[in-house]
């Protein structure tokens, strides 16, 4: 999704250091929660969860002292509506080689929205292996759940409305290499999810 | 990509490396404890196979199977073709059945195309192989392999890369898909063979071509050693299989003359000792085998790219 061109560049709702805070303390209450980094693999849901993923993992590295497997995991053969639009590209999958049987994974994305993509992402997952645990860290939560999914880790809540978009844009995805997360105006209200 | 999948020149340079990349995310299915993804659940594809192929049709089986689509089986042996029945007849049953994409491998050239614009059928067609014509699904998977070896960690992927196919390419549907969709990848391509052996409007095929297998060697990034088709020949090409091998075989001698880079490919069959020797087609330099394994994963890419999304689902 091409970020909107700068003449309407919406309103910003988190500039860098916003998000820099919020994954810091994302990265707090996952150790907190888990007494510690010892069993946690971290999975990143293309494009921009995984280096979010990257990015908390670095963190919690500083705090516990600990490397923390980092991978990603595409959803796209697992979305719900695969047969509404033409075949998409698939996006890479990588399972760090200790595998999650027995992990706590934490599934790490930028929006939780419609929670289609993550209900994907816990089939995809079921795939895969079985983890002991599986939680969810979303930098922005903007509500308009459609299935019983909830975030364990929320960087901050964003109430939106559905005529509303939703832009993460991540240094290391952009050319201009800014992070910043803004609201727009939605310019097609079919599209969904992301 | 279009819907149906007849010739290598169908596929566009962004359609090839589409199925390329698809093919590259796929093939690490392989290593996980459960080799399946849902994208084709509730689908159903039609092996339609008028010639015998093992190899080809297992590929596409396992291929389908693994994207959780139904598969049927319909070999002509002892089948109602062999009563009678025409394509017409056998394609308008597989309708009936409600086939989303029918895989076909006959005799005659043009039979797939025949099928996808007939009307007969509204299912996609994959041709996997045709007669003398083209074998697209073939060319993919030595391109994914090729581009794995000499293309992956560079720009433009294929691009400049030099590749030597060397045999039997009058009667090979493997040398005409092959050289088309290297083509469109930006390969450079040189056909290698006995005069006899090469099809008449050759110049036509924006090619090179020679019959001095030891010339090419040493400047070619890739050799493709074909299978000589000798089920497929009438009257004789070469006086003796022995001078055929000794002019145009791949042997120990020929490749220590190949750079230090340079990989051996072959579609299979094998004949070890005609085309190429049993330490060549075990040697390093071989991917034959994982050629094999490839073809799984660029066939999940093909059908997962015809059948996954919604172009399919509205007939034209």
């Amino acid at each position: 999704m091409p970020a909107a061109p700068l003449a309407h560049p919406g309103r910003v709702v988190l500039d860098a250091r916003d998000i820099g805070r919020a994954l810091t303390r994302i990265s707090h209450e996952i150790i907190e929660r888990n007494k510690g980094a010892g069993d946690l693999v971290l999975l990143g849901i293309p494009r921009r969860g995984v280096p979010l993923a990257q990015r908390i993992a670095a963190r919690i590295s500083q705090v516990e002292d600990v490397d923390v497997p980092v991978g990603s995991l595409d959803i796209t053969m697992y979305r719900d509506d695969l047969r509404l639009k033409p075949a998409r590209a698939l996006l890479p999958t990588e399972i760090p080689s200790g595998g999650i049987d027995g992990k706590v994974v934490v599934l790490v994305d930028d929006v939780l929205f419609s929670g289609r993509t993550i209900r994907a992402a816990l089939d995809a997952l079921n795939d895969v292996g079985r983890p002991r645990a599986v939680q969810l860290a979303v930098l922005v939560d903007r509500g308009h759940r459609e299935l019983p999914i909830r975030a364990d880790f929320v960087g901050k809540n964003l109430p939106t409305s559905l005529s509303e978009r939703v832009s993460v844009r991540l240094a290391d995805l952009e050319d201009d290499g800014v992070d910043a997360v803004s609201i727009e105006p939605r310019p097609d209200a079919t599209e969904v999810g992301e | 990509m279009k819907r149906h999948l007849l010739s290598a020149a169908d596929l566009t340079r962004d359609d090839a490396e589409l199925v390329l990349e698809t093919a590259a995310e796929l093939r690490s299915l392989a290593d996980r404890p459960i080799k399946k993804l849902p994208a084709l659940r509730g689908r159903t594809v039609v092996n339609l196979f008028f010639e015998d192929s093992t190899r080809t049709r297992i590929s596409f089986e396992a291929a389908a199977k693994r994207l959780s689509a139904d598969v049927i089986n319909f070999a002509a042996k002892g089948s109602s073709v062999s009563k009678g029945e025409s394509l017409k007849d056998t394609a308008l049953t597989l309708e009936a059945m409600g086939a989303d994409a029918v895989v076909i491998r006959h005799g005659a050239s043009g039979a797939p195309h025949r099928l996808a614009h007939s009307g007969w059928v509204r299912s996609s067609v994959v041709n996997a192989g045709d007669g003398t014509h083209e074998h697209p699904t073939q060319a993919l998977l030595d391109a994914f392999t090729l581009w794995r070896h000499l293309g992956e960690e560079r720009r433009g992927g294929l691009e400049g890369r030099r590749v030597a196919i060397v045999g039997d390419v009058l009667h090979s549907r493997v040398a005409r898909s092959n050289a088309l969709l290297l083509k469109t990848l930006g390969a450079e391509v040189t056909l290698v063979g006995p005069p006899t052996l090469l099809p008449v409007g050759i110049e036509g095929w924006d090619v090179e071509t020679s019959y001095d297998l030891d010339a090419v060697l040493p400047k070619v990034d890739a050799v493709m050693m074909l299978r000589v088709q000798r089920e497929r020949m009438q009257g004789g090409f070469f006086p003796t299989p022995r001078e055929y091998s000794r002019r145009y075989g791949l042997d120990g001698r020929r490749m220590a003359t190949l750079q230090d880079h340079t990989i051996v490919m072959h579609p299979g069959p094998m004949v070890r000792g005609m085309e190429i020797t049993a330490d060549v087609a075990d040697s390093d330099r071989s991917v034959i085998v994982e050629q094999v394994t490839n073809g799984v994963a660029v066939r999940m890419a093909v059908l997962y790219l015809l059948l996954g999304g919604s172009e399919s689902e509205s007939p034209e």
